[in-house]
């Protein structure tokens, strides 16, 4: 057993450029798994609700291209932008490194949104909807949010609740694979890794001292639990 | 010179201030009498038709409003033309814009107060109506624009029986809203104070009953006492002292809600500064639109003359001149500071798809009001009239430059948006003007629109 036994896990991900083929598995498993609605409407307008998006990078000119895929979620700032902003304390920071938003809590000023540099927070500008039969795929464990209020990545946090109470029903630290997020365990070329940080030996703080490691606009000082590893060219 | 000197000889003291060579505040010599006649009759006649078709147009605009916010509120602000990287337009803009019209009204009734500016006699009173109004018109849009609109009050911080839930103290958004309370119960106790004297002036005259019962409980049993006087003008002062930091504490609060973010364009520590002049400008612009009405409207040429707007014309210049300095140093801070966040957000408010609404913007502040550098533009109504309209559209354009040229290209790329009103904005923000002017004649009609008591004090005969 590690010596962070006793600590709460710093949970932390690490996305591995290198790997990724821009196949938006992740974007389908994680609308899927956390009740995401899709609406035509709300895409035309740029309103379209993706907790995760792959965002695609050009360099050269035909036929000379490359392209680069980026999965972008919420950061899980250590140094959240959105976090003092918000007026009610409807988005904090748990012990476990997490950037939560309480739906109950929201009154929606969009405040915390304008000022993500990452724009991965998500308003709910009406009432969510599902065409039959996916409203009755919705997953249970997961709540469903109300007109007007923020959303956003969670990492899965009802599988971090499952993955840590299983670890504690065999009185043990969570280790690697315990927790899997739904985006990170749909990953067909495995680029995407989740665990805790806080202990040196896991997958995802071996990868996180690679020197192919980056965070996005770390200038801003925000401190990024996403750490994304690419080739340095 | 000579005579000035003469006089102050003979009289001593008392007239050391006045020059029998300056013109008069008031015109017409009128006398004590005819003070209280003129302005007294106004409440008591009835409103002529020009009011009732303005009071009509003005209610049937805010009901308007009504029903688009009615409309925004159980369907969703999805009705608002915002999207996922502009998550705050119209809405924020309008709500700037109002605070920053009240600004006039408690610079002129504090700051020039304890200055000893006696021009503010005439206009104080209604640039105080004014204040209040357009507070409450800005009140609306914080919130309105929540989501939920309906849990507003978790905003407020009150004992609750959510555990140590409380309000989050380092939100800009909550300093707002302890800013604006303030910044409304300072205002409207400061009005009303000052309405006191004048409302028991009324009480006396008046032959309608149910007024008379109004100004009657509303002048606290004004005696006019020495001792009363001495006591009201004492505590007229102490809050004169209290308001003047106002003026500068609370758009200095509103411009935190964009200085103290990350985005390039809002994070910015000339914000206080520059938000604070510009709200004294577009007050003085409001108030001089409104004046040159009321005066009009209401033949109160006498009283409220071309002198008082050539003195509010020069307040315009200094500070939308200052704006201008605000706006030169923005653009050179943005390429100074080397970081190309800063670069292109100078770069694309100018020459990128909202240049449109720059552009405005600084004709309408920078260059508009230079114009009163001459003596010609500040002494011609017309021209002080269609001058002071314009820099109240260019103010709203500042707040819309400010709002939505900075949040619309985001960091990354793939979130760069453009932001388009929906009809139930517009609808919603000319609603605000409505409810406005709503107010404001309604205001014109049931309180003295100038300060007799005031007004008595420097009247041209104090000094023969």
């Amino acid at each position: 057993m590690s010596e962070t036994a006793n600590q709460k896990p710093q949970w932390a991900m690490v996305i591995d450029l290198d790997r990724c083929t821009g196949c938006e598995a992740c974007v389908v498993a994680c609308k899927v798994e956390n009740n995401i609605p899709s609406s035509e409407e709300g895409s035309s307008r740029g309103r379209s609700i993706n907790w995760i998006r792959i965002e695609r990078y050009f360099e050269g000119e035909f036929p000379d291209v490359r392209v680069k895929f980026r999965p972008v979620l919420c950061q899980h700032c250590e140094e959240a932008p959105c976090e003092p902003v918000c007026p009610v304390y409807a988005t904090y920071h748990t012990e476990e490194g997490l950037n939560a938003q309480v739906y109950n809590r929201c009154v929606g000023t969009r405040y915390c949104a304008n000022n993500c540099p990452y724009s991965v927070r998500f308003f709910n500008f009406f009432a969510p909807h599902w065409d039959a039969p996916l409203d009755k795929a919705l997953n249970p464990e997961v709540s469903i949010r109300t007109t007007g209020v923020m959303e956003k990545c969670t990492f899965c946090i009802q599988r971090i609740r499952k993955g840590e109470e299983k670890a504690r029903d065999e009185n043990r630290a969570v280790r690697d694979g315990d927790v899997v997020p739904a985006c990170v365990g749909s990953c067909p070329t495995r680029a995407m890794y989740f665990g805790n940080i806080a202990d040196p030996e896991s997958e995802v703080s071996r990868l996180s001292r690679s020197n192919r490691a980056e965070r996005l606009f770390e200038d801003l000082g925000t401190k990024p639990r996403v750490i994304y590893l690419s080739k340095q060219d | 010179m000579s005579v000035a000197l003469k006089h102050e000889g003979e009289h001593e003291a008392h007239h050391q201030e006045l020059s029998p060579l300056r013109r008069p505040l008031i015109e017409g010599r009128k006398t004590y009498g005819d003070v209280t006649t003129d302005i007294c009759s106004l409440m008591e006649r009835k409103p002529g038709g020009l009011w009732w078709a303005a009071f009509i147009t003005s209610l049937t605009i805010f009901l308007a409003g009504a029903i688009a916010t009615t409309y925004t509120v159980t369907t969703g602000i999805g009705t608002w033309g915002l999207n996922k990287t502009v998550g705050w337009a119209f809405d924020i803009t309008n709500f700037v814009f109002w605070i920053g019209i009240g600004h006039a009204g408690t610079f002129i009734s504090a700051i020039l107060f304890l200055f000893n500016q006696k021009w503010r006699t005439s206009v104080n009173r209604s640039a105080e109506a004014m204040t209040l109004i357009a507070v409450m018109c800005a009140g609306i849009f914080p919130i309105i624009h929540m989501g939920r609109p309906w849990l507003f009050y978790w905003v407020l911080p009150y004992p609750n029986q959510r555990g140590s839930l409380w309000v989050n103290f380092r939100s800009p958004l909550l300093w707002d809203f302890f800013a604006i309370s303030t910044y409304f119960i300072i205002s409207a106790v400061f009005w009303y104070l000052g309405l006191v004297p004048d409302l028991a002036t009324a009480r006396d005259r008046i032959r309608s009953k149910w007024r008379h019962a109004l100004y009657r409980v509303m002048s606290l049993g004004w005696n006019g006492s020495n001792r009363t006087w001495s006591r009201y003008e004492t505590v007229y002062l102490i809050l004169a002292a209290l308001a003047t930091p106002l003026v500068l504490s609370v758009h200095s609060i509103v411009s935190f809600d964009f200085a103290t973010s990350v985005i390039p364009g809002w994070h910015s520590t000339i914000f206080p500064p520059y938000f604070v002049a510009g709200a004294v400008f577009s007050g003085f612009a409001m108030v001089m639109t409104l004046m040159i009405l009321v005066r009009k409207l209401m033949k109160l040429e006498a009283y409220i003359t071309p002198q008082h707007l050539e003195n509010m014309c020069k307040v315009t210049l200094l500070t939308g001149s200052i704006v201008t300095v605000a706006y030169l140093t923005e653009a050179f801070i943005g390429f100074y500071s080397g970081n190309p966040n800063e670069m292109f957000v100078i770069i694309n408010r100018a020459m990128g798809p909202y240049s449109w609404a720059y552009w405005t913007m600084v004709t309408c502040n920078a260059i508009v009001p230079q114009f009163f550098w001459f003596k010609k533009a500040r002494t011609s109504i017309p021209m002080i009239f269609v001058l002071s309209i314009l820099i109240n559209v260019g103010m709203w354009f500042e707040r819309f430059v400010i709002i939505v040229t900075s949040l619309h290209r985001d960091f990354l790329p793939s979130s760069w948006a453009m932001y388009t009103p929906t009809v139930t904005e517009i609808v919603i923000m000319l609603g605000s003007f409505g409810l406005f002017f709503t107010l404001f004649l309604l205001f014109l009609r049931i309180f003295p629109v100038i300060s007799m008591n005031e007004v008595k004090g420097v009247l041209h005969y104090a000094r023969d």
